[in-house]
């Protein structure tokens, strides 16, 4: 076996280091059996939930992933595959299924299937007898067919599905319960617990008190009572029709709509999920509810996103230029202190920050300690909470950016510097043509990065106004701090009220999109930047 | 060479296959004996044949697994109790019922009740002859158009806590007789209810009702309307009293009291009242307060009247083990020894009256009880959903002084119709 070095003109290796045996080789094909029992074992448990979805996909995976890992040309694939797998799973899955819902009605009242609607309408409109007393009952069989006996009084009334109830004058009963039935097997008690086909037929039967369908039916919910219900509606599967036994409306299935609609337009309760094409998409921009608001938080939240990173890192920068001074005492210890800010969880300040604010001087230290115990409405007032917002962001991200900028200041190449100084150029001049065009080369990335974030900035918003003040002026519940990723929140129910998850999807799309475009242009921008040098 | 420690890899891989294989591929040929992992993976998500799952929240926890302790002994049903967030419940019921993976029963809320009806996730239960075992305004709050649709086990809603220390006797019956007596310790605030920036109508609400201006009208039976009731003078009447003893009036009421302020100040003895619930009663008591609990005085001149939550169990719709599940919920659940474990588990009032009876004993907890017995179920109509948003921050603007009453509380009016549609 020959030595496999790739350095230099030594000869090529007869054979991949995927298959050399070495100590590395043993620790790989461990790792890979360890993948392999876990792909199987995922595969299998799919399988036993009959989620094909998830077993033929991890089978693909699980084949792919061992080819790439014992084949000798995908070099480059053993180092991208893991990571591109994970993005496939965990990013991938929900952007598909956000692209999915985007173009469907789920929200409240449309929130399951159309079985599963029309499962619930006939549990609503199913209503016990007022007059019904409770019989013990039994769930009785011959060869074909499901019945119930029920103990009226002291007779005991057999009956099925087809045949409505009658006398079984033989039967015998002891105390409550109807021990024998001639002419039937009684089905014991957890024969119908255990088996679930047997269960789900009991909990389906329906057996008719007398030939006359408006007495209703007995019918039962846990095995051992039973009791007269009957149902206002009327289903019939192949033509999609509700019809009410009482009035004789009809409620036809709206597939557009997602709706069982009468004539003269009232609809049941229950919907279902169906498409919608576009409608999401241009929902809020036609909604009156939503279009007045829409734009002035699309504005709000470019404005609170670009302000925020152009005042965190001119504050940043400027504290790193003047730390940056040898002259400056200190300067270890200042530098630690001007990180803090940074090293507490967002949220918990955020938090903080709401009750400083408290416009009330008794219990709010901001204005207690700096405006002279003025009544100043920080959260309430729509201008103020906005102020109130850029400057909390501020103190919240400003080290990242002193951090960012002292790394930087301190690699610039000192040559160039001192290339400038001979040239003649004063300390502005210096500063703007060459410290601040060359800290860009570097920090542009994190600039674009620090947007996006911003953009999304959720934690801040909730934590320190909710989005409040309201709007007074839109019936949406969506205030003058919201940001899309907000008002998306809002719209998606989460925080409870009405749902509309396909809005939500539609509009997160939406920003998506925003971020990604500005993103893409702005990263092509910093290449400009590059040339400089 | 190399052949051979590739045949040797392909072994061992093999080998070492078959035996985590095994561990998993057991699961099936092992299923009907015993208890394979392969089985647990899937019970979890969902109930498998002869079995139930359960979401409960942790403090409900003990008492719902002693419940079902006797319900797998007799029956031999597996009964799998799945420890969830309270607040998670509701959304996670409403996705997750659907596609199957869902609970067969889950605890909840009552007001959860209209979205978990639109969206179809919940079946009835029918409790037969037992429903006289229950408080009316409990089995109310679980009815939805003269059915029921889930077992109450608690009753909760706002009182006035009193320290005893600074107010020994008991208040009389309106807001000024009230705020007289508080003014009358001294203390700080003559009594305290918490409010925000954000408002908060739930606590405010009897002393709405008061005014004689329910959120929604009420039919005959005790049920809602989808028609507001609060659009009338009544709510006009609320409104201008939330003006004259807000920040520009009396200053009793003001948006600065948050939750937290509102505790502290209560704990640190600066009140001798504070409208509040049973949830914090364990707090104010370990600060070391003695309290006892009032109705609430009405300020306008009729009865105020609290909201009363109620807790309880939902039955999915999806279930496929509705038969257990229902056998489960109505016999072995619904009975004094079960609710009397959940109640030890996590002490709110409890629905069943046999149960309050024997806790007669307990001043506080009997202060509640009557606080409720004033109140009214909060509705669960679906129509609710749209009023929160607007209520409380209505409110807020008024307290403050940020906007004028009378057109405040109407525009309110008109969003809450607009958002009802």
């Amino acid at each position: 076996m020959s030595v496999t070095t790739t350095r230099g003109a030594e000869p090529l290796p007869t054979t991949s280091h995927a298959r050399n045996w070495r100590p590395g080789y043993a620790v790989k094909l461990l790792l890979m059996a360890l993948v392999n029992a876990f792909g199987v074992y995922t595969i299998w448990a799919a399988y036993l939930q009959s989620s094909w979805g998830i077993a033929i996909g991890s089978a693909v995976i699980l084949v792919v992933v061992d080819w790439i890992y014992f084949a000798k040309r995908t070099l480059p694939l053993k180092y991208i595959v893991p990571g591109l797998l994970f993005l496939l799973v965990f990013q991938l899955g929900s952007m598909l299924y956000t692209g999915y819902v985007a173009f469907t009605n789920y929200s409240t009242g449309h929130n399951t299937t159309m079985d599963q609607a029309v499962d619930a309408i006939m549990i609503q409109n199913e209503r016990r007898s007022e007059d019904s007393p409770s019989y013990p009952l039994v769930v009785v069989r011959d060869e074909d067919a499901l019945g119930f006996a029920i103990l009226d009084g002291e007779t005991v009334r057999v009956g099925t599905a087809e045949e409505a109830l009658a006398d079984a004058p033989d039967a015998v009963v002891d105390g409550t319960s109807i021990v024998e039935v001639p002419g039937w097997e009684v089905v014991p008690r957890t024969d119908v617990l255990t088996d679930q086909e047997l269960q789900e037929a009991v909990l389906a039967l329906r057996v008719p008190v007398s030939e006359d369908a408006e007495e209703g039916s007995i019918r039962t919910r846990e095995g051992s009572t039973g009791a007269v219900y009957r149902s206002s509606l009327e289903y019939d599967q192949d033509a999609g029709t509700m019809t009410d036994t009482a009035s004789g409306v009809v409620y036809h299935a709206d597939q557009q709509q997602g709706l069982f609609v009468a004539e003269d337009g009232t609809a049941l309760t229950v919907g279902w999920r169906v498409h919608v094409g576009f409608d999401n998409f241009t929902r809020a921009f036609t909604e009156a509810d939503y279009s007045t608001a829409f734009l002035r938080i699309v504005l709000w939240t470019f404005a609170f996103a670009a302000l925020s990173v152009a005042s965190a890192f001119l504050v940043g920068l400027a504290l790193a230029i003047v730390f940056d001074d040898t002259r400056l005492r200190a300067r270890k210890l200042m530098r630690t202190l001007f990180v803090l800010p940074y090293a507490f969880p967002a949220f918990l300040s955020a938090l903080l920050w709401r009750g400083m604010l408290n416009p009330n001087p008794q219990y709010g230290l901001i204005n207690d300690w700096f405006f002279f115990d003025a009544y100043i409405r920080w959260l309430s007032d729509p201008f103020l909470a906005k102020v109130a917002l850029l400057v909390v962001n501020l103190w919240l991200s400003f080290p990242y950016w002193f951090v960012i900028t002292t790394g930087a200041l301190q690699s610039l190449p000192d040559d160039v510097m001192e290339a400038a100084r001979i040239d003649g150029a004063g300390g502005w001049r210096t500063w703007r043509s060459i410290t601040l065009p060359l800290l860009l080369v570097s920090t542009a990335p994190l600039l674009i990065a620090s947007f996006a974030f911003n953009f999304n900035n959720f934690a801040l918003i909730f934590m320190l106004t909710g989005g409040g003040p309201r709007f007074t002026d839109t019936s949406a519940a969506l205030g003058h701090t919201d940001i899309l990723i907000s008002m998306i929140y809002q719209i998606s129910g989460a925080a409870g009220g009405r749902s509309d998850y396909g809005l939500a999807s539609a509009l997160s799309i939406l920003v998506f999109l925003v971020v990604g475009t500005i993103s893409a242009l702005a990263f092509r921008q910093t290449r400009k930047l590059e040339e400089i040098l | 060479m190399r052949k051979l420690i590739v045949g040797v890899a392909a072994l061992s891989a093999t080998a070492l296959l078959a035996a985590c294989g095994g561990g998993g591929g057991g699961g099936n040929e092992a299923e009907p004996t015993t208890g394979s992992s392969a089985e647990e993976t899937t019970s979890a998500a969902a109930g498998g044949a002869g079995e139930i799952v359960i979401w409960v929240d942790a403090n409900r926890e003990p008492g719902v697994i002693a419940a079902s302790e006797k319900f797998e002994e007799e029956t031999g049903v597996a009964v799998t109790v799945v420890q969830k967030e309270f607040g998670d419940i509701r959304s996670d019921f409403l996705a997750l019922v659907p596609t199957g993976e869902g609970p067969d029963i889950a605890v909840g809320a009552h007001d959860w009740l209209g979205s978990f009806i639109v969206n179809g996730v919940i079946s009835s239960v029918d409790l037969a002859d037992k429903t006289s075992e229950f408080s009316d305004v409990s089995l109310e709050a679980f009815t939805w158009e003269g059915q029921l649709y889930g077992l109450p086990t608690a009753v909760e809603s706002v009182g006035l806590i009193r320290n005893t220390e600074l107010a020994p006797d008991p208040v009389g019956g309106t807001f000024e007789e009230m705020v007289a007596s508080g003014e009358a310790t001294g203390a700080q605030y003559p009594f305290l209810i918490k409010t925000g920036p954000e408002g908060d109508a739930y606590t405010y609400y009897a002393f709405q009702t008061s005014f004689g201006a329910p959120v929604f009208q009420q039919n005959d039976d005790g049920s809602y309307a989808s028609e507001l009731g609060m659009g009338e003078e009544g709510g006009q009447a609320f409104a201008t009293w939330l003006a004259e003893n807000g920040q520009t009036g009396t200053g009793l009421l003001n948006t600065d009291i948050t939750l937290d302020i509102a505790e502290a100040e209560f704990m640190a003895g600066n009140s001798p009242y504070i409208i509040d619930g049973p949830w914090n009663v364990a707090k104010y008591e370990d600060a070391g307060l003695t309290i006892a609990v009032d109705p609430i005085p009405a300020a306008g001149p009729e009865t105020a009247a609290p909201f009363v939550g109620v807790q309880g169990f939902y039955l999915s719709a999806q279930s496929q083990n509705q038969l257990l599940a229902t056998d489960f919920l109505v016999n072995y659940m619904a009975t004094q020894e079960a609710q009397t474990a959940i109640y030890t588990s996590d002490p709110r009032p409890p629905a069943m009256n046999a149960v309050a009876d024997s806790l007669a004993d307990d001043p506080v907890l009997t202060g509640f009880l009557a606080a409720a017995e004033n109140g009214a179920p909060m509705p669960s109509i679906p129509e609710m959903n749209s009023v929160w948003d607007f209520w409380g921050v209505t409110q807020a603007s008024i307290i403050s002084g940020a906007a004028e009453a009378g057109p405040a509380w109407d525009k309110m009016i008109a969003d809450i119709n607009g958002a009802i549609g």
